[in-house]
C-alpha cells in the first residue's frame, strides 16, 4: 500500500528507535502529549511503547470527538430521531456510545431508524433516497471532519434538499490544548501534533504553544515512522532547548493549511460562545454551531432539542484521564465497571479513546516484553 | 477525526468536476474533490481520503524526502563514530546537522 | 444484537444460559459439533443458523453458506459430514424465484461437499420478520481416522496454521450492502474445507491438536476462544497473514481489523511442530490451499491471550470481537 508500507519499513523502525534511545537523556523524564485520538489507537496497534525507552511517556490527549461528547448531546440527537419517519444518520463511531437510555445501535433494536454512514455526503444520498423521510445526521469530529460536513450543507442548500438537516457537534482543537496546557495537573514538555487536522488549520494555529508556553510541538503523521520520527524532532528540540513547531507530516499537510476548507467552515458554521467538554467542563469558543444562514438544515432549529445536562457518574474520571492526569488503568472503574463491553464513558466506547485502546490492546501484557525476546 | 487514508485518482467524473473515482489497494470509491478546488488533482494525484472526501493532494517528492532523511539517521551516526576514532571531533562535540 | 456477532457477547449467551441449562451434564470446552456414540460407532453432530443479508452475493449466497459452514463446523470437529436436515423460515412475499435459487445452490453446495440431505422443514412468518429467508441446517458426520480433536492438547510450542487469505466473506457482504458506496473485486470464500481437513489428517493426523473455522468474529475471536480454552498465550505474526489487497483496502478505509472480520471458507488448526511442515505442505500442494501459512506460535504467555507481534519489536494484544466490527472515521 503506497504511501503506508514504505512508512512501516522494520529496518527504518528499529533505526529510528535507535536514534532515540541515542538522544534521550537518562537522567531525564520525557513527558510527550499526543494529542489526536487516531495517534493514541496508532500507538498501540503498532505497538510502540515496546521501542521507546522507558523515560519517554506518550500521554494521550483529548482529542477524540467521541470521547468529549458530553453525555446529555447523545440523548438529545437520539430524542430527536425518535419523532416519526426521521432517520438517524451517523458515523460508525457513534453506534455504541451510550446515551442515558441506551446507545444508537440499542435505539436501533428497538425500532428506531439508524444508519450508518462513512461520509456526511451519504447521509446526503440517504436524503435524496428518502423523500418521505427526514435524515438526521449527528455530525461530530475536529477541524478535519467539520469541512466535509459544511461543504454537504452548502450541497443541501444548492440542490434545495429539505429533508436533510445537521445536528452538529464539531469541536475545534486548539482550546481543548489551551485547557490542558491551563490544568494545573499537567506537566509535559512537549505536543506531538494532531496530523489531519492540520491538512485543514495549518501549522500557524500552533505557534503560541511555542512562543508563549514554550513547548516544542512536531505535527505527526500516524504511521509508525511518522511517530517515531516526530519523536527524535521534539527530543533534538530539547535537547537545544529550542521550542518551535515542526511540520514532521509534510508530505499531507501544508504549512498554510487547506483555504477552500477554511473557506467552507467559514461560510456555514460560527463558533458557539461555550460548549461543554466532557470531563474538560465548559469551554468558551469551541465548539461550531450552523450560521443563520443554513437554519434550515441545522437539527437543532427545526426540532426542539431537549438540552439536557447530563452529568458524568462522580466515580468515573473520564475527566482526568482525558487531560492525561491519570492513566485508564487509575481509573476505579476500569476494567471492572468499564469495560468495552459495558462503557460507562466514552473514552472505552471510542476505539481511540484511551481507556478502550489500553484496554484492548495493552492490560494483559504485562508478561509479553520478556516472551517476545524468546519465540521471535 | 484522523483516519485519512491514501488513494489514487482514477478519473474525474465527466458531468462534475467535484466528483472523483479513488483506488484504495484496489478498492474503490467516489470522493469529493470540493475541498481541493484551489488546487486540482488529476487522473494519476494521490490524496488523503477522510470521510469520503479529499484533504490533501500527496507529494511524492516530501515523501521521498522524508525516507531518504531516515535512511541517512543510522548513517550519519556511523560517519560520525568514524571520525571520533581519526580525534577530528569538536571540543563541545558535534550532533548530526538536523534534518 | 451483539449476541449473534459471534464475539464476547456471543460466548456468554452460550456458556451463561445455554450450556448450564440445556447440556450440564457434559464437561470439557465447548466446541463447533458435539460427539456422541450411538451403539459404539462415534458420530458428530452440529447445528447452525444462517441469516444474511443479501441473500446472495458475489461468490454465493445463503444457501452455499448453510451448507458449508454446517460441513465446516463438522470438518474442523474432525468429522466428514454424511447426513445434513435443513430448515427454512420463510418471509410471507418471498418470490418463488428466490427460494427455488436458493434450494439449487443448496443442493448443488450439498453434492460438492458429499454431503446428502435427507430432511427439512419449512415454515412462513409475516412480511418484515425473516430478511427474506432464515435457513438451519443440522448435520451428522462421521468421525475421520487418526483425528483427536481437544484444546486441552495444546502445547506451547505448537504451531498455528491459517488455511488462506482472510477477511473475504465479510468484506463481501458489507459491500453488498450498497451502504458504504465500495466497489471491489471480492467474492465471498465460501466453500467446504472437508478436502483440506482430510488431506491436513492424511499428512499431520496425530499432531493435530486443534481446528476452528473462524466465522463470525474472525480469526481473532477463534484464537481467543482458543487461549482462553487452553489457558495458553497465542502469538501471532501479523505480516504472515495472508489477506487479499481488496479486503486490506477496505479495513483500511473503514477502520477495521482484518482479524474481526468473518470468513466462511477457511481454517485454523492447531499443529505439534514435528508434524507443522509436512501439514503445510500438504495444504499448500492442493488447489484452495496453496495460500496457506504458518501464522502464529503458542506459548506460555501471555496466558489465556492472544499477542500480535510486529517484525520490528512492537505487539498489541488482538481481543475478541465485541459486537459487530463498525466502520470508523476516527
Amino acid at each position: 500500500m503506497k504511501f503506508v508500507d514504505e512508512f512501516r519499513a522494520p529496518e527504518l523502525i528499529t533505526r529510528t528507535s535507535e536514534e532515540i534511545r541515542r538522544l534521550v537523556d537518562p537522567a531525564r523524564h520525557y513527558r510527550f502529549m499526543e494529542v489526536c485520538g487516531g495517534h493514541t489507537h496508532a500507538i498501540y496497534r503498532f505497538g510502540l511503547k515496546d521501542l521507546l525507552p522507558d523515560n519517554v511517556e506518550l500521554i494521550h490527549g483529548p482529542g477524540c470527538p467521541v470521547c468529549v461528547l458530553p453525555m446529555g448531546r447523545i440523548d438529545d440527537g437520539l430524542a430527536l430521531s425518535q419523532q416519526d419517519n426521521v432517520i438517524f444518520a451517523a458515523f460508525g463511531d457513534m453506534m455504541r456510545v451510550p446515551g442515558t437510555h441506551g446507545s444508537p445501535l440499542e435505539y436501533k433494536a428497538r425500532g428506531m431508524d439508524v444508519r450508518i454512514v462513512y461520509s456526511p455526503s451519504d447521509a446526503l444520498k440517504l436524503a435524496r433516497a428518502n423523500l418521505d423521510k427526514h435524515v438526521m445526521f449527528f455530525a461530530i469530529g475536529f477541524e478535519t471532519t467539520a469541512p466535509s460536513t459544511a461543504l454537504t450543507l452548502m450541497r443541501a442548500r444548492a440542490e434545495g434538499i429539505r429533508n436533510f438537516s445537521v445536528f452538529c457537534n464539531h469541536v475545534t482543537i486548539i482550546p481543548a490544548i489551551r485547557a490542558i496546557l491551563d490544568s494545573p495537573d499537567m506537566r509535559l514538555d512537549a505536543f506531538i501534533g494532531p496530523g489531519h487536522v492540520s491538512t485543514v488549520i495549518g501549522c500557524r494555529p500552533y505557534e503560541w504553544i511555542a512562543k508563549e508556553e514554550r513547548k516544542p510541538i512536531v505535527i505527526s503523521g500516524f504511521e509508525p515512522l511518522d511517530m517515531l520520527q516526530s519523536i527524535v524532532m521534539l527530543l533534538r528540540q530539547l535537547q537545544t532547548r529550542e521550542a518551535k513547531v515542526e511540520n514532521q507530516y509534510k508530505r499531507v499537510v501544508p504549512w498554510e493549511g487547506n483555504r477552500a476548507a477554511l473557506k467552507a467552515m467559514a461560510e456555514v458554521f460560527q463558533l458557539r460562545p461555550y460548549f461543554e467538554w466532557r470531563g474538560l467542563g465548559f469551554i468558551s469558543q469551541s465548539a461550531l454551531r450552523i450560521r443563520d444562514a443554513y437554519a434550515e438544515w441545522d437539527s437543532e432549529r427545526r426540532f426542539d432539542v431537549p438540552g439536557v445536562r447530563v452529568t458524568d457518574p462522580k466515580a468515573a474520571q473520564c475527566g482526568e484521564v482525558l487531560k492525561g492526569v491519570l492513566k485508564p488503568h487509575q481509573c476505579k472503574l476500569f476494567g471492572r465497571e468499564c469495560t468495552p463491553e459495558h462503557p460507562i464513558g466514552a473514552l472505552m466506547v471510542s476505539s481511540e479513546g484511551s481507556c478502550a485502546a489500553y484496554y484492548n490492546y495493552e492490560h494483559r501484557k504485562t508478561a509479553a516484553a520478556t516472551m517476545l525476546s524468546q519465540t521471535a | 477525526m484522523c483516519l485519512a487514508i491514501p488513494g489514487k485518482i482514477i478519473e474525474i467524473s465527466p458531468d462534475n468536476p467535484d466528483s472523483a473515482l479513488v483506488d484504495v489497494v484496489s478498492v474503490r470509491r467516489r470522493v469529493d474533490l470540493g475541498l481541493l478546488q484551489d488546487d486540482r488533482p488529476k487522473p494519476g494525484d494521490w490524496v488523503l481520503i477522510h470521510v469520503g472526501f479529499a484533504m490533501s493532494k500527496i507529494s511524492e517528492q516530501d515523501a521521498n524526502d522524508q525516507m531518504q532523511t531516515l535512511r541517512m539517521l543510522g548513517e550519519t551516526e556511523a560517519a560520525l563514530q568514524e571520525v571520533k576514532g581519526y580525534g577530528l571531533e569538536e571540543e563541545n562535540g558535534s550532533e548530526a546537522a538536523s534534518s | 444484537m451483539a449476541h449473534g456477532a459471534g464475539g464476547k457477547a456471543s460466548r456468554r449467551l452460550v456458556e451463561g444460559l445455554f450450556a448450564p441449562l440445556l447440556c450440564a451434564d457434559s464437561t470439557g470446552p465447548l466446541t463447533d459439533a458435539a460427539q456422541l456414540s450411538i451403539e459404539g460407532t462415534r458420530f458428530a453432530i452440529t447445528t447452525d443458523s444462517f441469516v444474511v443479508k443479501p441473500l446472495r452475493f458475489p461468490g454465493g449466497s445463503i444457501g452455499e453458506l448453510a451448507v458449508n459452514g454446517t460441513v465446516n463446523d463438522l470438518a474442523v470437529s474432525g468429522a466428514r459430514a454424511e447426513v445434513m436436515a435443513v430448515t427454512y423460515v420463510l418471509e410471507a412475499g418471498l418470490p418463488t424465484e428466490v427460494l427455488e435459487a436458493e434450494v439449487r445452490a443448496m443442493a448443488a453446495a450439498a453434492q460438492r461437499a458429499g454431503v446428502r440431505i435427507v430432511s427439512g422443514d419449512t415454515k412462513v412468518v409475516e412480511h418484515g420478520k425473516a430478511d427474506g429467508m432464515y435457513v438451519t441446517t443440522t448435520g451428522i458426520g462421521s468421525m475421520i481416522r487418526g483425528l483427536k480433536i481437544d484444546a486441552r492438547s495444546v502445547r506451547p510450542g505448537d504451531k498455528v496454521l491459517l488455511s488462506g487469505p482472510i477477511g473475504d466473506h465479510g468484506i463481501t457482504i458489507l459491500l453488498s450492502r450498497g451502504e458504504l458506496d465500495l466497489e471491489a473485486e471480492l467474492c465471498s470464500d465460501t466453500r467446504p474445507v472437508l478436502p483440506l481437513v482430510e488431506a491436513l489428517a492424511a499428512a499431520a493426523g496425530p499432531g493435530i491438536r486443534w481446528m476452528r473455522d473462524p466465522t463470525r468474529g474472525g480469526v481473532a475471536t477463534s484464537l481467543n476462544e482458543l487461549a482462553c480454552d487452553c489457558g495458553l498465550g497465542i502469538v501471532i505474526d501479523e505480516e504472515k497473514i495472508p489477506i487479499h489487497d481488496a479486503v486490506r483496502g477496505a479495513c483500511e478505509l473503514l477502520g477495521l481489523d482484518p482479524l474481526h472480520i468473518a470468513n466462511e471458507g477457511q481454517f485454523l488448526a492447531v499443529i505439534a511442530p514435528e508434524y507443522s511442515d509436512a501439514a503445510l505442505n500438504a495444504l499448500n500442494l492442493l488447489p484452495g490451499g496453496e495460500d496457506a501459512r504458518m501464522i502464529g506460535t503458542v506459548c506460555e504467555q501471555p496466558a489465556g491471550a492472544v499477542l500480535a507481534a510486529t517484525s520490528y519489536g512492537g505487539s498489541r494484544i488482538v481481543d475478541m470481537l465485541v459486537g459487530d466490527p463498525l466502520p470508523r472515521i476516527c
